[in-house]
This record gives C-alpha cells, sequence and structure tokens, in this order.
C-alpha cells in the first residue's frame, strides 16, 4: 500500500491556503532575523562613496572587496595600520590552548566528581559550580594580581589561564552531568577486569564522550572567542584579541568613519563562531540533550 | 576445605549498620544464593565480597587468602551485573577480552579462550557486535562470557536476570544452572526472587535487616523455615500462618480451628510432645496451601489428615490447580485444590488439612518451636 496516498491530507484550497501562510510567515521571520546580518554583508562590500550617496539597505551598485582587504591587512587601530589580522591570530592562539587544556581537565574533573566520589566531593563539586555564576567583572582584580604575581600581566598566557579557569566550572559540570548518566556498574565491571582510575577513563569513558566534548568545544569557543571584558582588562598592544581589536578600530575618533571596514572586521570577528556552530550544531543540540533522557 | 568464608561481617554507612554480623562458609562448587528482599544487604554483601566497598569489620577469605585488603582485581572473582555493565564502546569480543588483555594474556590464548568462551555460550556470531545491537538476552550472554573467560574461583552475580522478561528469565535460569553444572565453579548468586533461590541453589541465605535469617538446602528451607519471616518470604503463595489455641483433649494435643459458627479440634501426632508445654497458649500454625486440599491420594493410610468446612470467599483458578480462599480463625488461607472440585464463592467446602508436616510458631519470638 502506496502510505503517502494513505496518510497526505486531502489537498483541498483550505489545506493549501494554511500550509502558504505557515511558510510565509516562516520565511518572513527568518528574513527578519537575518536583516542585520544582511546589512552587515551588503555594507561591507560597498564603496564609501555608495555608502555616503546611498542609504542603509539599498543594493551596492558594485561590489568590492577593498574594504575586506583593509579590514584584515591595512586598517588602522591604535597606531598600527596593519587591520585586524594580527589581533585574528591572537584570539585563534589565545582560544585553542584554552578550549583543549579547558576541556579536558574539564572532562578529567567531571569523572572524578561521577565515579570516584570521595569524603567532600560533593561539597567541592557544589564550590566549583559557584563559578558559573560569579559575574566576570568581581574577580578582575584579584585576579589582576594574582596575574602580576604569576609573572604573567598583559600575555596571551595570562589571557590563557584567565580563560581556562574560567571555563573549568562549565566544562566540569557538562562532563560531571555526562557521566552520571554512565552506570557506576560498568566502572565496577572494569575494576574487577583490573583495570585502574587511567585506564577506565581512556579505554571506556572517553571513547563513549564524543557528544558532549562537541558540547564543551562549542561553548568554550563561543564563550572565549566572544570574550571581551577579560582581553580588554588583561591584555595590551599587540597581545589583544580581535574582539578588542575590533572595539578599538569601530571606536576610533579620529578620521573618517569607514563604514565598510567596520563591518568586514565585525564579520571577520564572528566567522570562526559561526563557522562552529553551523559545523556542529547538529551534535551541540543532541549532546546537550544527552544528558537529560537516558538512552 | 572452604572456596569463600565470610566471619561475621559488619557494614556501616554512617550511622546505619546494614550488615550486622554475618558469616557464611561456601564449599568449592557450591551454589549460594543470598534471597531477601530490598534493602536486607544482600546486594551490599556482595560488593563487600568482590571488594567495591569496605568492609566495616569481620574478615573474607576466598580460598586460602584473607582478602580484606586485597584490592578487586587480585581477588580471583568475576562478577555479572544487573544492568549487564558491558563497555558501550566495545564489541563483544572485546568486552570478552578486556580482563585477559589487562592481565597481559598471550594474544594466542586470549583468542582461543573467546573462543572457547562463545561457544560455551553459543555468541559466537555475536563476536563483532556493539553491546548496543544486541538484545537484553545476548547481552547477558556476553556479560556472563566476560565472567567465565576470566575462569575466577568464585563467580558473583547480582540479580543477573531482573532485567529480562518473564519468558527469557526462565530461560536464563536453566542455562545458568546448565552451566553450573558443567564449570563446578563456586558461585555466589544475589536475587530477590525466590524461585530463582529455589530453583538455583545448592544452599540457600535468606537476609532481613542485614542479618541472615536462614542458611539451609532450598528443601529445608522451604519445609522448615526457621522463623515466621522465612515461612512467608519462600513459596510463591506464601505458608499459611494461622494462629491458633493448643489444648488438651484427652490424652491428645489438639488445635482449636474456627470456621464461620463451626469450631474443629484438629489433634496433633507426629510432634506433640513439643506443645506439650503450649497448652492453653496461643501458637502459630503453619501449613503450606498444598497441605490444605479437596482431598490427598494417601488418605487411607494417613491418620493425620483431618477434615474442616469452611465457605469459599474467592477461588483463584491456576490451570493445574484452583486456589481456594477460606477463613481459618478469622485469619485468611490459601488451599490449593483440584479445579473440578473447587466450590464457589459462598458455598461451603469440605476440605482435607494434612497435619503430618505441620509447622509451629511462637507468636512472641516469631521463631519455629521445636
Amino acid at each position: 500500500m502506496n502510505d503517502q496516498v494513505f496518510y497526505a491530507a486531502p489537498k483541498t484550497a483550505g489545506v493549501i491556503a494554511g500550509r502558504v501562510f505557515i511558510y510565509g510567515l516562516l520565511i518572513l521571520m527568518a528574513l527578519y532575523f537575518l536583516l542585520p546580518f544582511i546589512v552587515m554583508v551588503l555594507t561591507s562590500l560597498k564603496t564609501m562613496e555608495d555608502i555616503r550617496t546611498g542609504n542603509l539597505i539599498s543594493w551596492p551598485r558594485e561590489f568590492s572587496l577593498d574594504a575586506w582587504k583593509a579590514a584584515w591587512g591595512s586598517a588602522c587601530i591604535a597606531v598600527e595600520c596593519n587591520g585586524v589580522k594580527v589581533y585574528f591570530w591572537n584570539s585563534v592562539k589565545i582560544a585553542v590552548p584554552a578550549v583543549t587544556i579547558s576541556t579536558l581537565i574539564g572532562a578529567a574533573n567531571g569523572y572524578v566528581f561521577s565515579k570516584w566520589k570521595f569524603w567532600g566531593s560533593e561539597v567541592l563539586f557544589s564550590s566549583l559550580l559557584l563559578g558559573c555564576f560569579i559575574p566576570f567583572q568581581a574577580i578582575l582584580l584579584p585576579m589582576a594580581q594574582t596575574l602580576g604575581t604569576l609573572g604573567l600581566s598583559q600575555s596571551i598566557a595570562g589571557l590563557i589561564l584567565v580563560h581556562i579557569i574560567y571555563g573549568l566550572a562549565f566544562t566540569t559540570l557538562f562532563f560531571r552531568n555526562y557521566y552520571v548518566t554512565i552506570p557506576d556498574e560498568i566502572i565496577k565491571a572494569a575494576r574487577i577486569d583490573g583495570a585502574g582510575f587511567f585506564r577506565i577513563f581512556w579505554k571506556i569513558l572517553l571513547p563513549v564522550s564524543t557528544p558532549i566534548f562537541v558540547v564543551c568545544v562549542i561553548w568554550q569557543t563561543t564563550q572565549i572567542w566572544n570574550d571581551f571584558l577579560f582581553g580588554v582588562v588583561f591584555s595590551a598592544g599587540g597581545n589583544q584579541p580581535i574582539t578588542v581589536a575590533l572595539n578599538n578600530l569601530v571606536n576610533t575618533s579620529t578620521g573618517i568613519k569607514e563604514y565598510n571596514v567596520d563591518m568586514a572586521a565585525a564579520i571577520i570577528a564572528a566567522i570562526p563562531t559561526l563557522l562552529v556552530y553551523i559545523v556542529a550544531g547538529k551534535y551541540f543540540m543532541r549532546g546537550l540533550t544527552a544528558g537529560a533522557v537516558k538512552g | 576445605m572452604v572456596s569463600l568464608s565470610i566471619r561475621d561481617i559488619r557494614k556501616s554507612f554512617g550511622a546505619t549498620e546494614v550488615l550486622k554480623g554475618i558469616s557464611i562458609d561456601v564449599e568449592p562448587g557450591e551454589f549460594l544464593v543470598l534471597v531477601g528482599p530490598s534493602g536486607c544487604g544482600k546486594s551490599t554483601l556482595l560488593n563487600l565480597i568482590a571488594g567495591l566497598e569496605k568492609i566495616t569489620s569481620g574478615e573474607i577469605h576466598i580460598g586460602e587468602h584473607l582478602v580484606n585488603r586485597v584490592s578487586p582485581k587480585d581477588r580471583d572473582i568475576a562478577m555479572v551485573f544487573q544492568s549487564y555493565a558491558l563497555y558501550p564502546n566495545m564489541t563483544v569480543r572485546k568486552n570478552i577480552s578486556f580482563g585477559l588483555e589487562i592481565r597481559k594474556m598471550p594474544k594466542p590464548e586470549i583468542e582461543k579462550t573467546v573462543k572457547k568462551v562463545a561457544s560455551m555460550l553459543q555468541i559466537q556470531e555475536l563476536l563483532d557486535r556493539k553491546p548496543s545491537q544486541l538484545s537484553g538476552g545476548q547481552r547477558q550472554r556476553v556479560a556472563m562470557g566476560r565472567a567465565l573467560a576470566r575462569n575466577p574461583s568464585v563467580f558473583l552475580f547480582d540479580e543477573p536476570l531482573s532485567n529480562l522478561d518473564a519468558k527469557l528469565r526462565v530461560e536464563m535460569r536453566t542455562e545458568i544452572k546448565m552451566l553450573h553444572q558443567r564449570i563446578a565453579t563456586t558461585i555466589v548468586y544475589v536475587t530477590h526472587d525466590q524461585i530463582e533461590a529455589m530453583t538455583l541453589a545448592d544452599r540457600i541465605a535468606i537476609m532481613k535487616d542485614g542479618m541472615v535469617q536462614q542458611l539451609d538446602s532450598p528443601r529445608n528451607v522451604y519445609e522448615n523455615p526457621a522463623n515466621l519471616f522465612v515461612a512467608g518470604f519462600i513459596g510463591s503463595h506464601s505458608m499459611n500462618l494461622i494462629p491458633s489455641r493448643v489444648v488438651k483433649s484427652g490424652e491428645a494435643v489438639c488445635l482449636i480451628m474456627k470456621t464461620g459458627k463451626k469450631t474443629a479440634m484438629i489433634p496433633i501426632a507426629h510432634n506433640k510432645h513439643v506443645l506439650d508445654s503450649w497448652v492453653n497458649r496461643d501458637i502459630i500454625l503453619g501449613l503450606r496451601p498444598e497441605q490444605i486440599s479437596d482431598g490427598f491420594p494417601n488418605e487411607a493410610e494417613n491418620d493425620q489428615i483431618h477434615s474442616i468446612e469452611s465457605r469459599v470467599d474467592v477461588i483463584e483458578p491456576t490451570g493445574p490447580d484452583t486456589l481456594v480462599f477460606v477463613k481459618i480463625n478469622e485469619k485468611k488461607v490459601t488451599c490449593r485444590v483440584h479445579p473440578n472440585a473447587a466450590k464457589r464463592p459462598g458455598q461451603t467446602m469440605k476440605l482435607m488439612l494434612d497435619m503430618s508436616s505441620a509447622i509451629f510458631f511462637d507468636p512472641n519470638t516469631e521463631l519455629q518451636i521445636s
């Protein structure tokens, strides 16, 4: 039997009109949410002449990549006129180690807090969770002092350290909640089989942790890449991340405002997080719910 | 020589003592079942034997060795869990060989062992699958295979059949029994299901509130329960426990049984001396449902079969027998009668009591009077 014939609703005028309405509304909403981004892209492709004479949502008279080239390589930020590329790579240099290290430590923490509970481990876990709720601003001064003592102030290494420490609360929570759903009996079986603390982690838990790794990496990458406050406070000059550089570029008070260059720089700053979300987004949803529903 | 010796084991979690001094000796090749209601401490005891939890006081010996301070992997045990606890990322083959690899068994020997175990449990075709691709029964087999491969001196089973459906559970029960007959290794098996306990065990330890209530063969546990708890726990229709008064009528010691308006005096013959000191006091009579029936084949030669009449309250046909519920001394009593003999609810029925294996309990201490 043909299921399609069997189950499809009869195509009356009312049904078709309903469909058109629903899809029309959805497309309209999608456009509405995409509008700011569309304006950014269009503006970044216009010439300054075009921007001055046209209006915000008009179609570019000619497409030009000059603004992108300028944003990447020659726009002036503070006194240097080398574009955002240096700062883009700074952000990469900060995000990659910070994400990797905070995720790995989070995995190890989560493993201990879920499978090797010790006296006081619940209290310790709860206090670690406080880290999720402390506002960034509250730790700026003590953190600056700590970095100074360590000799890491105004350096990329210092910024990495801050992000690792601040990320641990979240990554630990993610991994702990994920590992709690893995039955304790598997750990007991492995112990009887002769596996120790590290072997159980490497051979049994890590291989089934892909979903939560994806969640953690997306979360941490987004957080660290988009961070502005820590960047502006704990780094200076050539060590600043792209978010700070973008601010300095856009908020400059000298010369004419080159909107096309600003837009291009903003998109460049947003591309990595967009990419991460587009590539791994569906795993993100899956991973977030993996802990919640058993199965 | 004993295979496993548990000596005065105690275990406390904080202020609550869950095991209150347990001593059991298990002989080599014996199948010991720990049975009891949930919370009786049976699984805790198994975890202590495995070394997954620390004992508070007491000693555990496996073979010749005191293992109190020995880690689980060095205790020469293998364990099968209720949730199977297979490693989800490994194939069946890897699940079975994981423990052997850790123990640095040579590769060819591992392969041989895996093959042997797989053929013993008929899981050869499953070796390259992941646990998620297996059914519950297959997972259970793999879990047993993993334990078998290790060839330990004691197997520990923690409610291994509880997650299976009823039919599969009965099949696997028989298989476990056959397996035990083949390998003849000591097994300690935890269950809350008294039928599993009866069918599998060489000896049953019935536990309640962290204490062993009785440790005996299935038959003895059934026929000669040590106390009211064991009498009520063992048997799929519990033993009838009827409060009765002991009286003396001439030379005979009798029990008074009221059914509605009628009162019967049932003489006790087989062990009447035990009730001598109980004359004119109340005891609790223990009679299995099959000892109250419409008639017995050996009625003529057995002079301890007596009849009473009672009104039928409810009947439950089970197929081979029909269960008839009546009231004796105001207590609901289950009788197992032939389907043709069962009367309808409300009618009066003549029932025969076989008193030759009746047992008596002290209503205060709840212990059997002997």
